[in-house]
């Protein structure tokens, strides 16, 4: 890519994972979530790879360290699901409930929030890399 | 009520739900399906491809559902970039196969869309109104939402508490999803493990 696309990702790529983690973050107050902030976080990493290509990227995010996330991300959320049988039943809310419309409220939904999301951004991450990998013919260079 | 997820469509959208606008983007909606269908070009199918999504996203923001419409924009741009990039759209397919063939599936597919659309119209006369559903579950989850799980979004007290349950579902179908992607596109193959042992045994 030319160097005006670079210098531009350069800054809007950092705005948009920020967006993705304020998403991601406040899924409990506001429209979002947790997969659309991962979303979100995986297509700041897609703009990343388009403007500066595969290997400066796998740099910054290896393979490894993406299916690490996207697995510790499913484990988590089934660990807060388990959890809930300390009270009683699967998904129960064990943790407190808070003042409502603050940061730190509403129990397991935040932490439900942040597991979808690193789930969700390593994923998207991984079929990407994996499927613009196998689009050159010949030179699946790894 | 709390001041939830509704009150940003709101303010975007102002006054009753809009059902002339809502027609004409399900039209176009179609319109773009039918021509990401027929259309020859593949690159020109991915871009009617990507109108049905942003038109999708729209219509979700016009019904007055900002967590689907962001959700759906989102994965609408990942989407449209990922097949634009991976599926190699240099080549075209612009060889037109006419004849019989063509006759008999346009109109085998017009007599079915009478059929179907016939049923359709007769089983839609027995459901609720448009806008006014019958609320016999979900009207707890509004009421009580805020109660019970603490969470101003109730799109999230419905996803992660209420529902919990299908979102891990949902979590499962994408990790299964994605290995399924992984083990297909790998780029290192086991062949040269396998070829290895059969020399040395």
């Amino acid at each position: 890519m030319t160097v005006i696309v670079k210098i531009i990702v350069r800054f809007i790529s950092a705005m948009i994972m920020l967006f993705g983690a304020y998403l991601v973050l406040h899924g409990h107050l506001t429209p979002g979530g947790g997969f659309a902030g991962g979303v979100i976080l995986a297509s700041g990493f897609v703009l990343l790879t388009l403007a500066y290509g595969k290997e400066m990227v796998l740099k910054k995010l290896s393979f490894t360290a993406a299916s690490i996330m996207e697995s510790l991300g499913a484990l988590l959320f089934l660990m807060i699901a388990v959890a809930g049988f300390i009270g009683g039943y699967f998904f129960l809310n064990v943790l407190p409930k808070g003042e409502p419309f603050k940061l730190l409220s509403a129990g397991i939904i935040p932490l439900c929030n942040i597991s979808i999301g690193l789930k969700v951004s390593g994923a998207l991450f991984l079929v990407f890399v994996v499927l613009s990998s196998m689009s050159v013919k010949g030179k699946r260079g790894k | 009520m709390p001041a939830g997820a509704s009150d940003f469509a709101v303010c975007i959208f102002p006054g009753e739900l809009k059902v002339v606008e809502l027609i004409l983007l399900l039209l176009f909606v179609i319109f773009g399906a039918v021509i990401a269908v027929q259309i020859r070009s593949l690159l020109s199918a991915v871009v009617a491809f990507g109108v049905v999504g942003f038109a999708l996203c729209v219509i979700f923001f016009i019904l007055r559902a900002p967590d689907v419409a962001i959700a759906q924009l989102i994965v609408e741009v990942l989407v449209l970039v990922l097949l634009i990039r991976a599926t190699g759209v240099r080549r075209d397919l612009t060889e037109y196969r006419g004849g019989l063939l063509e006759i008999f599936a346009v109109s085998s597919v017009l007599v079915f869309v009478l059929v179907f659309g016939i049923f359709t119209l007769w089983a839609l006369h027995h459901i609720p109104d448009f806008g006014e559903p019958l609320m016999t579950v979900s009207r707890s989850y509004i009421e009580q939402g805020l109660q019970k799980t603490g969470a101003a979004n109730i799109v999230a007290s419905v996803l992660f508490d209420f529902r919990g349950y299908d979102t891990l579902g949902e979590a499962t179908v994408l990790f299964t999803a994605v290995i399924g992607a992984l083990a297909v596109l790998r780029v290192k193959g086991r062949k040269k493990v396998d070829e290895r042992d059969d020399s040395n045994s």
